[in-house]
């Protein structure tokens, strides 16, 4: 090595500030538009949950129990992969949310973004959004109420992959026989939902 | 004879879709070497600005991205652009003799100030080239890599750089 090599390789190079460059690439990309998908993701009484926005409004809700890799990759892959982790662009969102849990709140006020459901499953699931606080209903009742009275076994699959749980009030949906169903979340997420809303008793 | 023969398949534009990961994950995985990069190429002041405007032109670029096999190398070619850029810009300025030259200048590597600058005045490839080398301790078969050029080109590069500052740091 002679004396110029050796001088480049004592470069001091500074550290990135890696936060800072983040705020600023959120700022300009909301600023010109390329922030296609703002994810965040806050504690709650269910787990950490993960809240995906557009500028559209709310596209999903992720349990913990899902790898956020696959759930970021197959949201790129089917919405956009313009992607970052941007709270500020998911704070109404947070925000109703812990109104929610917190008691204060019974239905939700943000937007929605229903692109990641196709087909019957939409029916299904804005029949869901409109089930009160409070109140539950059967699959059967869902299936009716999205045009096709027999079609509950599709309703219970389209319940099983709603991307926006919570919000979209999937687990509202409980068997005719008195059986809580399934949930996407696991059947103990379901519990604690509907006893908040005073469905169940608790400790049930 | 125009016209296809029977065996001949129509042609058919089949339409790839390329998996690109969510663009957040390349700034995790690449914001940390390509700031190294940027500030051995044009001194930390210029490095924070080119970093953001690379990752800002790979996003507005990212959807319309056909291969996705070496984004790292698409984002060092990005980078290297943005180097460039700042370097005219600066080169520009000293001709023109504008106020603020001397912070620019004072603010680069005050260790060994003539040599950086002598860095940046490189041209791009050799810039790009010498920085992989011995900033970041890269065989030339990586440097290629990274630059997307053959193994030969990384090495002719390297070195027509290094012959360059040598002549600089001897004027």
């Amino acid at each position: 090595m002679n004396d110029i090599e050796r001088r480049l390789a004592a470069a001091a190079v500074p550290s990135l500030n890696v936060a800072g460059l983040n705020a600023r690439l959120r700022e300009r990309a909301t600023r010109d538009g390329l922030l296609d998908v703002a994810y965040a993701t806050a504690d709650s009484p269910l787990g950490p949950l993960t809240v995906f926005v557009t500028p559209t409004g709310l596209l999903r809700i992720r349990y913990q129990d899902e790898p956020l890799e696959a759930t970021l990759q197959e949201t790129a892959d089917r919405v956009s992969p313009r992607i970052l982790e941007a709270p500020e662009r998911t704070d109404v969102v947070r925000r109703e949310l812990e109104e929610y849990f917190a008691g204060r709140r019974r239905s939700f006020d943000v937007p929605l973004d229903w692109r990641l459901v196709r087909g019957f499953a939409i029916n299904v699931l804005r029949a869901t959004s409109h089930i009160p606080f409070g109140a539950v209903t059967t699959y059967g009742a869902v299936a009716t109420e999205a045009g096709s009275p027999r079609a509950y076994r599709a309703a219970g699959n389209a319940l099983g992959s709603n991307p926006i749980p919570i919000v979209v009030p999937c687990h509202r949906v409980v068997h005719s026989g008195g059986g809580l169903g399934g949930y996407t979340g696991g059947i103990g997420r379901k519990k604690i939902l509907l006893e908040l809303e005073g469905s169940l008793p608790a400790g049930r | 004879m125009t016209g296809r023969g029977p065996h001949e398949r129509p042609s058919r534009r089949v339409l790839v879709r390329v998996r690109l990961p969510p663009f957040q994950t390349l700034i995790d995985a690449h914001a940390s070497e390509l700031h190294r990069f940027l500030s051995a190429s044009v001194g930390p002041t210029e490095a924070d600005d080119c970093l953001q405007e690379t990752f800002i032109s790979a996003l507005r670029a990212y959807p319309r991205l056909r291969d996705a096999s070496n984004l790292r190398a698409w984002l060092y070619t990005i980078a290297q652009r943005k180097a460039t850029d700042a370097a005219r810009r600066w080169k520009r300025q000293r001709a023109e003799g504008l106020e603020g030259i001397e912070l620019a200048v004072a603010a680069h590597d005050v260790a060994d100030e003539s040599l950086w600058l002598a860095v940046r005045g490189l041209p791009p490839k050799q810039r790009a080239a010498v920085v992989h080398r011995f900033v970041f301790d890269l065989a030339f078969r990586e440097i290629g890599q990274r630059m997307a050029i053959t193994e030969e080109a990384a090495r002719q590069n390297v070195h027509a750089g290094i012959r360059r500052l040598r002549l600089e740091m001897d004027r």
